[in-house]
């Protein structure tokens, strides 16, 4: 598999991330030579074998759905480069 | 008297316990060196001077009321991938623009419990991707170590490049670091310090900037074995708010220190020796069998046959996982904000302006790599292969091998904006070799410097354990430490 400029067009669409056409045609040769190197993966025979899910074995540890934790609106805005009455603001979504 | 900063943290410990230093003088001491040399080295990204007076004020306080923790008094440096209450906390990205965390994570948290100070915040491959740490928006860090003869800057390692270079350069007496695929190890190699990347789950990896969850996680950089045993033991922690963390009891480290190798079965394995790997590599190597050898350990051939794979899953798991936890950069609740006409096209000039390019690289591939149709060639085969590297150490394990010895990395230190590096982002990516293959079975291991190559460069061996037997790790590296002796940079600064 290899991967194209369409590709890495979409592939930016996708991560959101706005490339230059300069910026995408350098990264169709380094992706390649990424993927290129990855793609020895397919000569492991994986037969019969489980993907891992958790690399130490242990069920995960669960609580009580109770709120323990909260009421800390401006703290969570605190941050935020936009923010009207611990909202936070961002360009109209809907027209 | 020596000078104070040159104190480990286990003699800084002895002479504030006998009152003959005080927190206040010893912290005064780290400022002042910081002052003057963080700008040779840019091992800091921000420095807290005054909070780190207050903090050490506290301590001597603390003391003479008679209440002592186990860093009590002890001034530590803090990569910048560690949320810290109010102050600068970035993973070194400019995406993070002036983001100052409400809330402290659990690691340094627990530091400070421990009476610990902190001198700052240090320099990281941005987000924690890289092994030199040349990715890093606030530009690289210099090593502390250079070549005999030669005036070239080079390289501390990465990603916890400034913590290893400020350990080296005696900017801090310790300092916190992460390791996703041999961001503790790598870096404590090329600079003469000791790592150690504990077994996933030992320390939470809550408040800590997500790269890769599923290989992350936090351990110290310090000047020997014991110091590093030191920071350990308060680092780690069961903690509720990370579900990983594993809930075992946390043993007192520095203990192991001193016990005896006699009898344990130290596996080698033969797919570490690499094409092209320099002579000196191989011979230190041969030098730390013997270091084992010769302390009663019994030395056995083992086979690790899916080694050669593990960093092409990891360069399919990192970056996907990656991918998912860098989504939440989007200009919205923290950090940078580039106005755009529209909110997608917010998003896309935001992320476009505050990722630098690695980063970028790996959200792409790791974006492609779970882009629909690709999902069972890449990410699924990337998993089935992690639980066969993992089942290599498992049976070399059951066969009885108590540690596993290898070099930590294929080189020395390696020159600032390496020309072939830069063109060739997968020759970056093989700096981890040897040491991908831990986080990929989420095992312990620990970087412990064994003696200089031609150039006069440190050197590192690594030791790999059984999950959450770290013990065996310092007590194994405190043996090849005693016979190979310290590194200590010549001072030209």
């Amino acid at each position: 598999m290899s991967v194209d400029l369409a590709t890495v067009k979409r592939v930016a669409r996708l991560a959101r991330i706005a490339v230059s056409e300069e910026d995408a045609n350098r990264m169709v040769g380094e992706l390649n030579g990424i993927i290129d190197f990855v793609e020895q993966l397919s000569e492991v025979d994986v037969t019969g074998v489980e993907p891992m899910t958790s690399v130490t074995p242990m069920d995960m540890r669960k609580r009580q759905d109770d709120v323990t934790d909260g009421d800390k609106a401006e703290d969570i805005v605190a941050n935020a480069p936009s923010t009207d009455r611990n909202f936070f603001l961002v360009p109209k979504v809907v027209e | 008297m020596t000078e104070l900063t040159s104190l480990t943290i286990a003699e800084a410990r002895e002479k504030l316990a006998s009152k003959e230093i005080t927190s206040v003088e010893l912290t005064k001491a780290y400022v002042d060196a910081i002052d003057a040399f963080n700008g040779t080295f840019n091992a800091y990204v921000t420095t807290t001077p005054e909070k780190a007076m207050e903090m050490a004020k506290a301590s001597d306080e603390r003391r003479a009321a008679g209440t002592v923790g186990a860093l009590e008094g002890i001034p530590l440096g803090i990569k910048d991938l560690f949320a810290t209450e109010g102050v600068h906390t970035q993973a070194a990205s400019h995406i993070l623009d002036g983001f100052k965390p409400k809330y402290e994570s659990t690691v340094t948290q627990n530091l400070w419990d421990d009476g610990a100070v902190m001198l700052g915040k240090l320099n990281m491959d941005e987000f924690a991707m890289g092994s030199s740490n040349e990715t890093s928006f606030y530009g690289p860090v210099i090593n502390p170590w250079k070549a005999e003869g030669s005036n070239q800057q080079l390289v501390p390692g990465g990603s916890s490049g400034g913590s290893a270079a400020a350990v080296a350069a005696h900017l801090c007496a310790g300092a916190t670091a992460t390791d996703t695929g041999g961001s503790i190890r790598q870096p404590a190699a090329f600079t003469g310090t000791v790592g150690i990347k504990p077994t996933y789950g030992r320390c939470s990896r809550w408040g800590t900037v997500a790269f890769a969850s599923s290989l992350d996680q936090a351990g110290p950089i310090a000047r020997d074995v014991r110091d590093a045993a030191i920071m350990l033991k308060s680092m780690a922690s069961v903690d509720k708010k990370d579900t990983t963390s594993v809930d075992l009891p946390i043993p007192d480290y520095e203990a192991a220190l001193g016990q005896s190798v006699k009898g344990m079965k130290i596996g080698i394995p033969k797919e570490y020796r690499v094409d092209n790997m320099p002579e000196d590599i191989e011979a230190l190597w041969q030098k730390g069998i013997a270091y084992l050898k010769d302390a009663g350990a019994e030395i056995v051939d083992i086979t690790l046959p899916h080694t050669k794979y593990a960093l092409p899953a990891y360069y399919i798991v990192a970056p996907a996982e990656a991918s998912s936890n860098l989504a939440r950069y989007d200009g919205v609740r923290y950090g940078l904000r580039v106005d755009g006409k529209d909110i997608a096209d917010m998003y896309e000039k935001t992320r476009a302006a505050g990722f630098g390019t690695e980063v970028k690289r790996r959200i792409m591939i790791g974006t492609y790599v779970l882009s629909a149709g690709y999902y069972d060639a890449y990410y699924l085969q990337a998993q089935k292969v992690r639980t066969l590297i993992k089942r290599d150490f498992e049976l070399a394990f059951h066969a009885g091998v108590d540690a596993i010895l290898t070099p930590a990395t294929p080189s020395s230190a390696f020159g600032i904006a390496d020309e072939n590096l830069a063109a060739d982002p997968v020759a970056m990516y093989l700096n981890d070799i040897f040491t991908v293959t831990v986080n990929m079975a989420g095992l312990p291991g620990i970087a412990v410097p064994a003696g200089l190559d031609k150039k006069g460069l440190p050197l590192g061996l690594q030791l790999i354990g059984k999950p959450f037997e770290e013990e065996t790790l310092f007590r194994t590296a405190h043996v090849i430490e005693q016979a190979a002796g310290k590194f200590t940079p010549a001072k030209w600064w």
